[in-house]
């Protein structure tokens, strides 16, 4: 079970919101880069975030490059699973590969600040702010297994193969 | 434009209600040219919607996502890159490099190039795409590569899709990886374009009408008469950009332009043609008449923002950006240099210029057309990925406007989160470094 606070964004949040191409310079700095996660779309998300939150956006979360960075900022940060009505998929299979969760789900129902209640194996999501309850869409099974293992580097250390 | 549901459309919904079964009564499909692909690199009857683990032919790097790829290879305890594959480094997105710390990761990825024979190309050779294009794809192949622009091969008719580091490191170590293979929008083109309309006008056209997630995880075939007309340098184009609107792919025939490229290129023999089953199952129909196009702009700060030049004419700009992976190539500058030709840049909008490969670079400067730009008032870069991404070669400033023919304007792409990027294409941008502000290229040619 997953607790935490919302950070709500809009539609179209692309990897440049999540950490900008001119920082690409830090990219084998990790500390130092994930100083700017989420700087272009709110400059003070940085300062805000706490262990186990989550961020939730609109449509298409996470367009543009395939900089696996986005994602990897974004977990350093303490974030606990990516809510969003909609993933480009680049940025889905990078999240994922990290065993970060993104959840595809209506996300108009969850306000900047809600506090949710996630239960990844029963796959409700319970805003505590307004007492409603949503259900995410399913994650392809291979997707699954890789998220179970925590990502795809220990799937494959442990399978060393893709299990179909 | 019109979008249509087909009726093999319906035996997809089907499908995907009642999955195999539809095929156990006999019923035989054919297949897109993504099916045809994955079916034959996964050594499966692969159809839409099927997970498939299959071969790839070419995996490879850039500077910016390169170094994670190293790092994810050795953590995943890969001693060498799989034989059956190509491996490539590029160094072209922050090529010089403008700070000691891509320098390091410079250095970190000529020494895993050294270490593991994979290929490796140098300062000023080229953006990624437009060398994979010239040298490594082939029609047919499968490729993955650690940039969103890798769609770009389908131009030539190559399953190429981006993906992150850890796929592509685990892609390098293996062999293989694993893939969705994705329902497919046939984009029917007809006719042709007419004068001071091309390929980018065509793509940001698609682009605005479905949207910036439109096709999200699905494959763009491009197909119809219209195909025939258009060489590999405007296919390119329209590849690199289907990304713009979500899609794994972007796919065009191989056909008698491939041919023609891949023997311009020297490499005839890596010509095979590859074209849809005449009874592949397209999810969505997408008809465009090429002749009724016009002049399209991309406006901040989404790339399916888009109206044509004339609604936006006028608009003011301090830098005109003209090259990289979507518009560097011969074709594009000799554009831009018949513009120029005998005029100057606006005094306020400084204009750069950055080819997309060596080749195109020396081309361009035998037949004149580097001379005539320089003429023009035009600062020329080395070829690679230039201002693109925001980190060097023309970063913009606080509420400064640019022209781009690249293929993202994105808040914050070009440096400034500030500042605001307009796309288009080559011809457009050349009409806007004249006049300074946002022009219809058609006064110009």
């Amino acid at each position: 079970m997953l607790t935490g606070k919302a950070f709500k964004f809009g539609n179209d949040i692309s990897t440049d919101h999540i950490i900008p191409g001119k920082y690409a310079y830090l990219r084998s700095n990790l500390p130092e880069l994930a100083k700017h996660v989420m700087e272009d779309a709110d400059p003070t998300f940085a300062s805000r975030v706490k262990q186990g939150d989550f961020i939730v956006g609109g449509n298409n979360f996470g367009l543009g490059s395939s900089r696996e960075h986005a994602p990897l900022v974004i977990k350093m940060a303490g974030v606990k699973a990516i809510l969003a009505k909609s993933v480009a998929r680049i940025f889905f299979r990078n999240a994922i590969n990290l065993g970060l969760p993104v959840l595809v789900c209506d996300t108009d129902n969850i306000r900047d600040g809600d506090e949710l209640e996630i239960d990844l194996q029963s796959g409700v999501i319970s805003n505590k702010s307004n007492g409603k309850r949503l259900t995410f869409g399913k994650i392809p099974i291979v997707m699954l297994n890789i998220l179970d293992e925590g990502g795809i580097l220990p799937y494959i250390e442990k399978h060393g193969d893709f299990k179909l | 434009m019109q979008i249509k549901l087909s009726c093999k459309s319906i035996i997809l919904i089907l499908r995907s209600k009642f999955g195999r079964d539809l095929y156990g009564v006999g019923i035989i499909v054919g297949k897109t040219i993504a099916e045809i692909i994955l079916s034959a690199k996964s050594g499966n009857v692969a159809h839409a919607s099927d997970i498939v683990v299959a071969q790839i032919d070419l995996a490879f790097v850039q500077d910016t996502t390169g170094p994670l790829t190293v790092r994810q290879f050795r953590a995943g305890r890969f001693k060498k890159i799989a034989s059956s594959l190509k491996a490539a480094v590029f160094l072209d997105h922050v090529a010089p490099s403008q700070s000691r710390e891509m320098s390091n990761d410079h250095i970190l990825l000529r020494d895993f190039a050294r270490q593991t024979g994979a290929l490796i190309t140098e300062v000023g050779d080229g953006v990624c795409h437009q060398l994979v294009a010239e040298s490594l794809a082939k029609p047919g192949d499968l490729i993955v590569g650690t940039d969103s622009h890798t769609v770009t091969a389908g131009g030539l008719g190559a399953f190429a899709c981006g993906m992150g580091s850890s796929d592509v490191a685990i892609a390098l170590g293996l062999g293989k990886t694993w893939f969705r293979v994705p329902e497919t929008f046939l984009v029917e083109l007809k006719g042709k374009f007419s004068e001071g309309v091309y390929a980018k006008d065509l793509i940001l056209y698609i682009i605005g009408k479905i949207g910036a997630g439109g096709a999200t995880y699905k494959a763009l075939e491009f197909g119809g008469d219209g195909v025939s007309e258009m060489n590999m340098s405007q296919r390119l184009t329209v590849s690199n950009m289907v990304v713009e609107a979500g899609a794994k792919v972007g796919l065009f025939p191989s056909d008698e332009a491939t041919r023609r490229f891949l023997t311009e290129q020297g490499r005839t023999d890596h010509y095979k043609p590859i074209v849809a089953d005449s009874d592949a199952i397209y999810q969505k129909i997408i008809e465009i008449n090429m002749g009724d196009l016009e002049p399209m702009v991309a406006k901040p700060h989404t790339v399916d923002n888009v109206v044509s030049v004339k609604e936006i004419a006028g608009t003011k700009v301090q830098q005109v950006s003209i090259g990289t992976c979507t518009n560097g190539r011969l074709e594009d500058i000799e554009l831009v240099a018949r513009i120029l030709k005998g005029k100057q840049r606006y005094p306020d909008t400084r204009l750069i210029i950055a080819p997309a490969s060596r080749d195109i670079l020396v081309a361009a400067t035998k037949a004149g057309y580097i001379g005539t730009l320089l003429e023009a008032g035009a600062a020329i870069l080395p070829p690679g990925c230039g201002s693109c991404l925001g980190l060097h070669q023309g970063v913009l400033g606080d509420g400064e406007s640019c022209f781009s023919t690249a293929n993202r304007n994105f808040k914050g792409r070009m440096g400034s989160a500030e500042a605001f990027v307009y796309l288009g294409s080559p011809a457009t941008a050349a009409a806007t470094a004249i006049r300074g502000e946002i022009t219809d290229p058609r006064e110009f040619l």
